[in-house]
């Protein structure tokens, strides 16, 4: 099961916070911390897992991550998942948030946290992987933002936007 | 085109994040934020009602603002509101909020469940799938009351769409992971592994995640997994990769799902039937195969979905553990692995050749390799590979290698890592001991930890070394001699220093016929670091002066000087300053045959579990096993009491072990006394159990007893009045159980009924080691107790004691019997007396199912008799229970009345004892 995804870029920022188990505001903040403090100070060309900090930590569970330009992506699982299929996973939805945003960059994913969860969403539910196939994924994400295009339209008048 | 065109967002939320990350200091951030919230509060309270727009406009913001690190305490209830939109765009963003942001806030949780409700009811598979997101992402209890018997229903139902099937299959999962008392189980199951045969993979892929957890618990229902699995997995791993269109991923045919299909595998021994093994052995050998073939891209993508798929296999075979060839392939391929370029690669098969290390047919094979891991422990720039190399090198380390790998771990520990040190510590500490074939090697080991690694080493590994030099008197000169030279050092170590004072108080005397070492010399050698020491090390170090006064008539002079002056007898510290009083009084006034007697040498200590292992289990699991160090807790009051008593009475033989004690007390080591003291040690409170027992009426096989030290599983068969029990227990711990027994105990009734004869078992169940024992089971007469089997063993300090009710209940003697309608209403009649018949009426605890009870029935032991009753609902059975004294005819009637969840039973048979207790037996099944 995964336990928490985080992406924060280079400085530690966060970009994206999903919990599958519940902490309250104060741990997760501290977590996201704590687990770039651990990633951030690894090399590159070093492995993509390490185990845990104490916080997630436990010894079931490993953080896998990968590093993309600015962002890190990282996923802290148990046991049950496979840690190259974890990997995997990871290249999975950088490739898809790329094709959804056309050249995804970390700008992005701070205005459109919404979309972000919502293509997440598509392939993790409550922690456990839901569809690794992309072209699944992407057609949902398109079906989802034909419904909204389809539901702006009505409403989207010449309001004051503030 | 791009999915998210980057025009249409909302502006007054693209406007707010800009000036936040324009924002030039934290103070100008949180004043921002702080005005926004204000805004959005005032909003959201302000008398215009807000469309659906505006509010998923601010709820958009308070996301981003959570995701700052900024508590959120307010707009839940428009997130609530949002659910019921009939806009997708803004139930969705409404989810969103609540899965992000909402704890269990019971209200609001009402609330949320009548949204996902009618979304549930919609048939509208956009609302179902967020409905079921919700479910699965806050899974929490009250959710899981609401909707746990529904969500297997979308499941199986023959018009539930793809997508929402793979939500169900997994949102039943995580309901089953938080609340697994709550997901009932029933006619779902058997239809939820006919998924495995879905048209879809991704249904396939979330069914298999759903069957591996549930098959974990009660893997006797899910059996039928084991072939569908395997037919699969050969269709993905023999097809040539164009059947999968979409799920191949950079060449590999659906690796994901093989993945999946390979771990459900792990749930179960290899399959019996030999053509479905042959079958998954093939599969395997496929996979193993691929891995040498050239790949077919340069990818790293695709190596990775390859070898995720490659090394589930390697686990698999390790699991099954049954096909030798199988296994020295897996261990060659991962000694491939030890030196490829990709770390990652490095990293699990390090991992993956520890757990194969265990394994008889394969731990000479990982043995192989060993250089290579030493090397990788010497030349690994990643400290997660130099840990599984330190891993590895404690699973393969036996009688052959303990040197070397001990030696290479000992110079590893100079540079290695701060954050793995004491764990080596601890390793090389268990391994020294476990394979010291002579105990000089052990005590030059362990001073050498010391020396290296002195901050790391425990209080637990130094106590040990102690333990084991009283307990040996061939090392005990010996490491006398090696801890007064390594005092010679000019800055050693306070746990050096502790060992030392503690080794040269009980047998300095064996190295004083050296003039070299003399008495004086010795004293003048503790006494030199005394100022350096800490006060639990100068307690110490003042028994040991005591001690070699009794040892040392010579010496009594300089060290009552000692004792004497101001710096001890005034000394500020209570403890030091009454041990220096009372020591001093002591060697004034006691005769030396007193004095002999008071410091006579330490008596062995009894052997028993080394606390260093404990203490590893402890850092790498610490919450596997809470009941014991609770249990040890408890001990350790009483222990210190114990003491407290023993020194007010002046009972004086025990001064040293008052003085480890002190030691140790009072904060640090509270659970380490017992294991050094474990006189004291005591049983734990008997652990009884008979949970599992009603699920044995119909069945003969299967776990009848779990915790987390033991696991007993059952197996077995009966003939007439005979029954034969093979009862396994499994080792769950990495430790040894010691001194395990076990006994059979009956009431006097039963005793007269029933025999049984247990076979001997091993006394000794290595970690992780499954032992058998055979039970013969002779049914004298009818009986309604069940005999209870005593299971004693030691574990760590603590005496363990579990009392399991054993499943052997009267139908177990049945033998099935055909007859004609005739026949049977012939012998129905015959059997009409009132005291031959018992009757019960009871509620359906389980769902009616007509196959379920069929097979209820068959298990119980009786022949069904078909076309016998007129209603074809009803059940009619007939079997004969063989006891040694007499044989005992059984007519059984059972009537389902599914509109009232009922059932009627009747049992009919010559004997009333009987018929009342198989209706007792039987009524608790349905």
């Amino acid at each position: 099961m995964i336990k928490a995804i985080l992406i924060f870029n280079n400085h530690g920022k966060p970009r994206l916070s999903k919990f599958y188990e519940h902490y309250n505001e104060d741990t997760e903040q501290q977590i996201i911390r704590e687990t770039f403090h651990l990633v951030s100070k690894r090399d590159e060309n070093v492995c993509n897992f390490l185990e845990g900090g104490l916080l997630i930590g436990g010894l079931d569970y490993k953080l896998i991550y990968r590093h993309y330009a600015t962002l890190y992506f990282v996923f802290c699982v148990d046991s049950s998942e496979s840690e190259l299929g974890i990997l995997d996973l990871i290249q999975v939805f950088v490739e898809t948030l790329d094709k959804c945003f056309e050249n995804v960059c970390e700008l992005d994913l701070i205005f459109h946290v919404d979309k972000v969860h919502h293509i997440l969403a598509e392939m993790v539910m409550g922690g456990m992987v839901l569809e690794t196939n992309m072209n699944e994924i992407i057609t949902q994400v398109d079906a989802q933002n034909k419904m909204e295009k389809s539901e702006t339209f009505i409403f989207q008048s010449t309001r004051q936007d503030r | 085109m791009p999915a998210v065109s980057k025009g249409d967002g909302m502006r007054g939320l693209a406007v707010f994040i800009s000036d936040i990350r324009n924002c030039k200091s934290k103070e100008s951030e949180v004043k921002r934020i702080n005005k926004e919230l204000a805004n959005i509060r005032s909003k959201f309270k302000g008398d215009k009602a807000l469309d659906g727009y505006s509010k998923k406009k601010y709820v958009c913001k308070l996301l981003f603002i959570f995701l700052l690190g900024h508590d959120i305490d307010f707009g839940h209830m428009e997130a609530v509101n949002l659910l019921s939109s009939n806009k997708y765009t803004e139930k969705q963003i409404g989810y969103l909020f609540i899965s992000v942001l909402v704890n269990s806030n019971s209200d609001l949780i009402r609330l949320i469940n009548n949204a996902i409700k009618n979304d549930l009811a919609s048939r509208n598979s956009t609302f179902m799938n967020l409905a079921l997101h919700c479910i699965a992402n806050v899974g929490s209890r009250e959710m899981a009351e609401a909707f746990a018997s529904e969500i297997p229903r979308i499941l199986v139902a023959g018009d539930t769409m793809d997508s929402v099937k793979q939500s169900a299959a997994l949102c039943l999962l995580r309901l089953n992971r938080t609340s697994p008392d709550l997901v009932p189980m029933g006619e779902w199951t058997a239809r939820v592994v006919h998924l495995l045969n879905d048209q879809h993979l991704g249904v396939v892929t979330a069914a298999t995640s759903l069957i591996t957890t549930l098959a974990q618990k009660s893997p006797d229902d899910f059996k039928t997994s084991v072939s569908l699995a395997v037919a699969r997995l050969s269709r993905i791993v023999t097809s040539a990769s164009i059947d999968l269109q979409d799920y191949t991923y950079y060449f590999v045919a659906a690796p994901w799902l093989s993945v999946k299909l390979l771990r459900l595998l792990q749930c179960y021994p290899p399959p019996e039937d030999t053509s479905l093994r042959s079958r998954l052995t093939e599969c395997l050998e496929t996979i193993l195969n691929k891995a040498q073939e050239p790949p077919k891209s340069k990818k790293v993508q695709h190596s990775n979905a390859k070898n995720a798929v490659l090394f589930e296999a390697i686990a698999l075979i390790i699991h099954h553990d049954s096909e030798p060839n199988l296994l020295v392939r897996a261990c060659n391929q991962l000694g491939q692995f030890l030196q490829h370029r990709e770390t990652n690669l490095r990293y699990l098969a390090l991992e993956s050749m520890c757990t194969l290390a265990s394994s008889e047919f394969s731990h000479e094979a990982v043995k192989t390799h060993i250089e290579t891991v030493i090397n990788a422990l010497k030349t690994e720039r990643d400290v997660s590979v130099r840990q599984r190399a330190v891993d590895l090198l404690y699973a393969m380390c036996d009688r052959s290698n303990s040197k070397q790998i001990v030696a290479e771990m000992l110079s590893y520990l100079e540079t290695a890592d701060y954050s793995i040190r004491e764990e080596i510590v601890l390793k090389v500490a268990i391994l020294a001991e476990k394979y010291a074939v002579d105990y000089t090697w052990y005590v030059d080991t362990i001073l050498n930890l010391i020396r290296i690694a002195g901050d790391y080493v425990s209080e637990e590994v130094w106590y040990r070394v102690i333990q084991i030099v009283i307990n040996r008197d061939d090392v005990q000169g010996y490491a006398a001699k090696t801890v007064f030279e390594a005092l010679q050092a000019p800055a050693c170590h306070e746990n050096l220093v502790k060992v030392g004072g503690y080794i040269l108080g009980e047998f300095g005397n064996l190295i004083a016929g050296d003039p070299r070492s003399s008495p004086l010399v010795q004293f003048n050698l503790l006494h030199s670091k005394f100022h350096l020491c800490s006060v639990p090390t100068r307690a110490l170090l003042l028994s040991a002066y005591i001690k070699f006064i009794n040892l040392f008539p010579e010496v009594k002079g300089t060290i009552q000087d000692v004792l004497r002056s101001d710096s001890q007898l005034r000394n500020a510290d209570v403890e030091l300053q009454q041990r220096a009083v009372e020591y001093l009084r002591l060697s004034c006034i006691a005769s030396t045959d007193i004095l002999a007697t008071v410091l006579e040498e330490m008596p062995p200590f009894p052997e028993r579990e080394s606390s260093i292992l404990a203490k590893l289990k402890k850092k790498k699991g610490s919450s596997k096993l809470p009941d014991m160090d609770d249990s040890r807790k408890n001990v350790n009051g009483s222990t210190e009491h114990a003491e407290d008593a023993e020194v007010a009475s002046k009972v004086p033989s025990h001064t040293f072990t008052d003085d480890l004690s002190v030691n140790s007390a009072p904060s640090s080591g509270a659970s380490l006394l017992v294991d050094v003291f474990s006189d004291f040690s005591s049983a734990a409170p008997t652990e009884g159990s008979d949970e599992h027992f009603p699920r044995f009426v119909c069945k003969n096989n299967g776990i009848i007893y779990e915790n987390q030290l033991l696991q007993i599983g059952l197996k077995s068969e009966y003939r007439q009045n005979l029954g034969r029990m093979y009862v396994f227990y499994g080792n769950k711990t990495s430790t040894q159980f010691l001194s395990f027994s076990t006994s059979v105990s009956s009431n006097d009734v039963l005793d007269s009924q029933l025999n049984v004869q247990e076979k001997p078992v091993d006394p000794l169940i290595e970690a992780g080691a499954q032992v058998q024992q055979i039970l013969n089971i002779e049914c004298v007469s009818d009986f309604s107790d069940a005999p209870i089997l005593n299971i004693q063993f030691r574990y760590g300090g603590t005496l363990q004691n579990i009392a399991v009710k054993l499943p052997v209940m009267l139908n177990k003697f049945f033998q099935p019997t055909e007859m004609t309608s005739q026949d049977f209403f012939q012998r129905w009649k015959q059997l009409g007396a009132p005291q031959q018949e018992v009757q019960k009426i009871f509620k359906a605890k389980n769902q009616m199912d007509t196959d379920v009870s069929k097979a209820k029935l068959l298990g119980f032991g009786v022949a069904l008799l078909d076309g016998v009753d007129p209603n074809p609902a009803n059940f009619v059975g007939a079997g004969i229970i063989h006891t040694k004294t007499t044989q005992v005819g059984c007519l059984l009637r059972l009537e389902p009345n599914t509109q009232a969840q009922m059932y009627r039973l009747t049992l009919r048979t010559s004997k009333e004892s009987v018929s009342q207790r198989l209706v007792e037996l039987l009524s608790e099944q349905f």
